[in-house]
This record gives C-alpha cells, sequence and structure tokens, in this order.
C-alpha cells in the first residue's frame, strides 16, 4: 500500500462512513428516547433518496425546494408512520414494537416499489461531478457533500439535544423516562419528535448520497443495517458516538480492502460490519440486559 | 329487362352461396383445437424490469398468429403466469400449467434461479420449457436436460467475446471486480477459468456486495494493480457506481462490463462515466448500426418497430428473449399433425426444436442439436461501445 493509496482509503472509507453515521444517527434518536429499535430507518434513507428523484428530475423543481421538500415529506411519513403503527400498539413491549417497524419496513418498501418500480435512479450531483484532487488521493464533490452534512447535522444536533426546551425535554426522556414522566414531560409527544427528527435525519442522508450511491426502492435494507451498526458501536447512546462509530465502520472496511489478510479479500468487506455487530452485542449483552430490566 | 333481372337473381345467389361457404370455412375453423403454450414471467418482483418485456412481447406474437389465422388454422393461446420472481410461485405456476391448463410447452421463466428450480418438475412431466434465462446450467450437462431448451447467450459466451476482443487489442493484463450475488460469481468463475486460453493474467481479483453503496476501495486496490483493462461482472445499478467510481478516482484504464448493463438504466445511472464503457451485447442494442447484409438485420428492425408500435416503451433484449422462446415452439407447432393427444404432441414438439436449424432470432441465429440446446451461433454478440451516451458497434 503506497501512500496515495493510503490517503484514498481513508478519504473513501470517510465518505462511507459519514453515510453510515447519517441512517445510524435516526437509530439512536429513536432508541434513547422510546428503547425501540426502528427498522424502518432504512426505508427513510431510501424515500429521501426518491423522493429528491422525483421532485428534482419528474417534476422538473429547482435542486434546493426539491431537497427540502422531499426531507419533509419523508419526516411527515415518519411522524405518520409512528401514530400509526407504533402509538396504536402503546401497551406492546418494546420487543413486539420493534417487530412492528419491521412490518412498516416491508410496507414502505413495497409501496415504494409499486409507485417507482425497480428500476434505480440517480437524481442530479449538486455541485458537478469532477473530482477533487487531495494529498494525492480524489474525491467527489458530492462525497464533500456528504461529509459536510454529517458534520453540520451533527452540530445542529447538539445544539438542539442541549440548549432547547424539546431537546432537553427528549434527552430526559433518553436518561430515565420514569423521572421525565414525574416532572411533566409527555413521553408521548417526545416519541413523536424522536421519529419525525430520526425520518428527517434519514432523508437528510438519502438526499445528499443518492446523487453518488444511487438509490431505488431496496436500497433501505442495506443501509439500514450498516446505520444499525454504526449506532451499535456508538451504544446507542449519543449522535456523537453514533458518527465515529459510523466513521470508524466506514474506514475499517476501507482500510480491509487495502490490507489483503491472506485469503480475506474484498469478498469479506460486508462481513466486518456483521463481526463488528456481533463483537458489540456479545460485549455489551450484560450491560443491555442490565438496561432492559431498569425500564 | 327480363334477363338483366336473371343475370341480377343469379349473381345475388352465388354471392349468397359463396358468402354462406365462406362463413362454413370460418366455422371449422374456430371449430379447429387450439394450441395452448404456457410461459411463466417475472411480471413483478426483483427481476420484473425483465419479465414485463417478456410478456409484453408474447402477447403481441399472439395477437400477430392469431390476426393472420393460426398455425395450419388453430388459433394460438399462451396462458402467462406471474412467478413474482420467487422460485417456490414458479413451482406451483408450472404445475398448474402441466396439470390443469393441459399445455403443450412452456416458455420462461425469467430468471436463472427460477428456471433451474423447475427442471426436476419439467423433467418428471415431460414437456419441453424454453427458458428466457442466462445460465449455462439450465441446459447443461445436457444428458439431463432433454426437456429443456434456453434462448439467451450464456455468461461463457459473452466473456469469450470480451477475451477475444482484448486479444485482438493486444491486452494481457487485467483486473476484475464482481458481484457476489449469483451472476456476478458465475461470471468470476468464468473470467477466471477462460483467462489462460487468451493469454490474458488477472493482477488483482476485488469483490463487492449487492447494494454496496462505494466501490472506491477495491478500484484503489486495482489502480495499485496497474491493469490494462477492469472487467466488472454485475447487474446495471452496481456497475454503474464502479464506473462512477472509476472516474472519481481519475483512472483511464478502460472498463468493460457484463451484457448485465444492457439498458438505458446504466447509461443514465453513471452520467458521463458511462462513455468508453465496452461491454457485449445483442445486436437490438446497435440495430441501426447492423449492415442489411446481417442475417438478423430484417427480424430485429421488425420486431423492434412492432415492441415499439405497442406504446410500451423502448425494445429491450429481454423482452427478444421470449420472442425467440416462443417461435421456437410456433415453428414446432407448424410441422405437427392433427391427431395427437398431449404427451405425444409435447413429445413431438421437444424433438422437433432439437432439429431447429439456421433460425434467424432476436438473439442471435440457432441450430440446435441434442448435444447443444441453446444452439446460438457465433457472432451473435456485438461488442458495443458507450459513446457520448448512445451504443455504438465496435467491429
Amino acid at each position: 500500500m503506497s501512500a496515495d493509496q493510503f490517503v484514498q482509503y481513508l478519504v473513501s472509507g470517510l465518505t462511507q462512513g459519514s453515510i453510515y453515521a447519517l441512517v445510524g444517527l435516526g437509530f439512536t434518536i429513536i432508541y434513547a428516547v422510546t428503547r425501540i429499535i426502528n427498522f424502518a430507518q432504512g426505508e427513510f434513507v431510501m424515500l429521501g433518496g426518491m423522493l429528491s428523484f422525483t421532485l428534482a428530475i419528474s417534476a422538473g423543481l429547482h435542486l434546493v425546494p426539491a431537497l427540502l421538500l422531499s426531507v419533509l415529506i419523508a419526516t411527515a411519513m415518519g411522524a405518520i408512520m409512528y401514530l400509526l403503527a407504533i402509538r396504536t400498539a402503546k401497551r406492546a413491549s418494546a420487543v413486539s414494537l420493534i417487530i412492528l417497524t419491521i412490518g412498516a419496513a416491508i410496507f414502505i418498501r413495497g409501496i415504494a416499489g409499486e409507485l417507482w418500480g425497480v428500476d434505480f435512479v440517480r437524481p442530479p450531483f449538486f455541485t458537478g461531478s469532477e473530482s477533487i484532487s487531495f494529498l494525492g488521493a480524489y474525491i467527489h464533490p458530492q462525497a464533500l457533500w456528504i461529509i459536510g452534512t454529517t458534520i453540520v447535522v451533527t452540530i445542529l444536533l447538539h445544539l438542539f439535544l442541549s440548549y432547547t426546551m424539546v431537546g432537553k425535554a427528549l434527552k430526559a426522556c433518553a436518561i430515565s423516562p420514569r423521572a421525565a414522566g414525574l416532572v411533566g414531560i409527555d413521553a408521548k409527544a417526545m416519541a413523536l419528535i424522536a421519529f419525525a427528527i430520526a425520518a428527517a435525519l434519514g432523508a437528510i442522508g438519502g438526499v445528499v448520497m443518492a446523487p453518488l450511491t444511487l438509490t431505488a426502492y431496496n436500497v433501505g435494507v442495506m443501509l439500514g443495517l450498516k446505520g444499525f451498526v454504526a449506532a451499535s458501536i456508538g451504544g446507542f447512546k449519543s449522535p456523537l458516538a453514533t458518527v465515529v462509530g459510523g466513521i470508524v465502520l466506514g474506514i475499517v472496511e476501507s482500510l480491509a480492502v487495502g490490507v489483503d489478510w491472506g485469503p480475506f479479500t474484498s469478498a469479506y468487506k460486508d462481513a466486518i460490519a456483521l463481526v463488528v455487530l456481533l463483537l458489540i452485542l456479545i460485549l455489551r449483552s450484560g450491560r443491555l440486559a442490565a438496561e432492559e430490566r431498569e425500564s | 329487362m327480363q334477363n338483366h333481372l336473371k343475370w341480377v337473381v343469379a349473381i345475388a345467389l352465388i354471392t349468397a352461396l359463396v358468402a354462406v361457404g365462406g362463413m362454413s370455412c370460418t366455422s371449422e375453423e374456430e371449430e379447429m383445437e387450439t394450441y395452448k403454450v404456457g410461459a411463466v414471467f417475472s411480471l413483478t418482483g426483483p427481476a420484473s424490469h425483465l419479465g414485463v418485456p417478456e410478456g409484453q412481447t408474447v402477447e403481441m406474437i399472439v395477437d400477430q398468429i392469431n390476426a393472420n389465422g393460426g398455425i395450419n388454422g388453430h388459433p394460438l393461446e399462451v396462458i402467462i403466469y406471474d412467478t413474482e420472481t420467487n422460485a417456490e410461485k414458479c413451482a406451483t405456476m408450472v404445475n398448474r400449467l402441466i396439470e390443469q391448463d393441459n399445455v403443450l410447452a412452456i416458455i420462461g421463466p425469467t430468471t436463472s434461479g427460477n428456471s433451474l428450480a423447475i427442471i426436476d418438475t419439467i423433467t418428471a412431466a415431460e414437456i419441453p420449457l424454453i427458458s428466457c434465462a442466462a445460465s449455462t446450467l439450465i441446459v447443461q450437462p445436457v444428458e439431463e436436460r432433454y426437456w429443456v431448451f434456453k434462448t439467451p447467450q450464456t455468461d461463457k459466451q459473452a466473456v469469450t467475446e470480451i477475451y477475444t476482443y482484448l486479444e485482438a487489442q493486444g491486452i494481457t493484463e487485467i483486473a476484475i471486480i464482481t458481484d457476489t450475488s449469483g451472476f456476478g460469481a458465475a461470471g468470476r468463475d468464468i473470467l477466471i477459468a477462460d483467462a489462460a486460453d487468451y493469454g490474458i493474467t488477472i493482477l488483482d481479483d476485488q469483490n463487492f456486495t449487492s447494494g454496496d453503496t462505494s466501490m472506491q476501495s477495491q478500484l484503489t486496490h486495482i489502480k495499485g494493480t496497474n491493469p490494462e483493462a477492469v472487467i466488472c461482472w454485475a447487474t446495471d445499478k452496481e456497475s454503474a457506481i464502479v464506473a462512477v467510481d472509476m472516474q472519481t478516482l481519475q483512472m483511464d484504464t478502460p472498463l468493460f462490463c457484463s451484457h448485465g448493463i444492457a439498458n438505458m438504466g446504466f447509461i443514465t445511472g453513471a452520467g458521463d462515466a458511462a462513455n468508453g464503457v465496452i461491454f457485449p451485447a445483442g445486436k437490438l442494442l446497435i440495430i441501426n448500426n447492423v449492415p442489411a447484409s446481417d442475417p438478423q438485420k430484417e427480424v430485429l428492425t421488425q420486431y423492434k418497430a412492432d415492441f415499439e408500435a405497442l406504446g410500451e416503451g423502448t425494445v429491450s433484449t429481454f423482452g427478444g428473449h421470449a420472442w425467440d422462446a416462443l417461435n421456437f415452439a410456433i415453428i414446432a407447432l407448424e410441422e405437427m399433425e392433427e391427431g395427437l393427444d398431449t404427451a405425444e404432441a409435447r413429445a413431438f414438439i421437444r424433438d422437433e426444436i432439437e432439429q431447429i436449424e439456421g433460425f434467424v432470432g432476436i438473439s442471435g441465429v440457432f441450430t440446435m442439436s441434442p448435444a447443444d440446446h441453446l444452439g446460438m451461433m457465433p457472432g451473435s454478440l456485438a461488442m458495443i461501445e458507450i459513446v457520448d451516451g448512445e451504443w455504438t458497434w465496435l467491429q
């Protein structure tokens, strides 16, 4: 591996890691507030990308309103999903609710397949496709958008959670739902806000990555899995930890291709995410069980 | 006047007689037994972009045949079922075609997986199957595929076409990047097995998974080995990502792809990066480049015109696979004598298909034999380069 190649692996890994981080953030927010793992998270990434294509290309809107509208529609759908699928099953255990999210994911994917067909599409690049040279490596301008969006979103999310009333209420629910309820925080309203924010984060990820990664009705499955691993590495606790988790995963995957460990060729690249996931689940199983008893 | 009247009456009577006679002829034709053929296609599910044009093509041909008086006076009916690209559903539908609908032959399924899943059923029921899927295994080993034929080119033919081209260009050192799914893995095996026959060395062998969103890391690895060409074996979406990532990494190594990218989706998906990509495919894509002397010119031009007149979008090579398959069955039915029972008719159709010689179809020119149930003649595939977003034939 030459120095140039090393930088290239890092840059490519950082781009992929940012994608995983954007998907993972939604998992973290919902889990922290409601203890539900939302397996429909990847579908909101898909919705963001597909909607941006429909609005920007098929409907011919200007790019900026098309992107904003895509995120807005997906956010509304996140809220609707919570109201229709999750809130109506209020007495159900967390496990049942998680299964409900899987059902919602299949439902959304099925509708998307009917609506948009099975072909993949590419929304327009934000700022061209001429790659930029950087320390001997190359980076696509859209990749800079992806990395930049991840940074901005993480900072905004941090500010929101730390300095606004609603954000603090969300945080309170995350720390102790019972105590939050005792001081008069409406847990249901907070759950609704968490689902809407998660859908928005997913859709933001979707619109910014789709020009580079291409999108189709079924991209949510794989992206959801990677985002879930990113959130697991971060412990489902803070947005920053999730972002670090995503970027670590992206860079490890990328470097694994470059390192050539004997028989471990790039065929095993995706296995890394699963191995990391298993390790985390084994290491954390004690703590997760403790949390389960607590809540 | 009297004479005139007689003539008028006579002519009227003759006309009436002819008309009645004609009518009785027509009603006799209607009484002729309908030839029933079954079809199983992926009308929905992951392969529906292949199965839908197949179904449309079959319906188009049936309408044309029946408008022209059927096959030797027998109307043709094709019963089409949706497999949902699901092997179990496909098997159920095939059983229904055999047991309930009593069809004489079956065309389809759309995918290799579905085709392989029903071969045992077909063989046990002794009914001819003409598959529209790619895998070589559908017709090999031929001793175990007595009742099975197929129409699309195989992966091996596509690899042969690329390697022959590379050899002619004097390219000997290549890298391959393949999908770990069935299609990519099968292509990878053939690429590796056949390389030495063309004096080609594979410097780097990289993989990715369907659904991956970036192949930059693998391409960075490939770039480090300095190949003279890169071959990517995957479906259109992943191939488009490879093309875009190569452009991002500013690799000017020529990119060769599989016939899996033979649709406009690849060009719109890869954008500028599609330009310069070379792949093997049927001549249908570049019909305007095909000289009038080519045996397929007329058939391809006609099919394109007929299909596009339906108003269901542009013609694709996949619909062509069904065109070839149904025409195999029609050729056999044209030779069939009257009065055969279902089992005899099925056996007769199988034997006739095996004797097809020099049939000019959409995917190529076919000559079947007991040892070759695809029978596609060399020269059926064209090497196509994407230039300014358009397919152009590299001769």
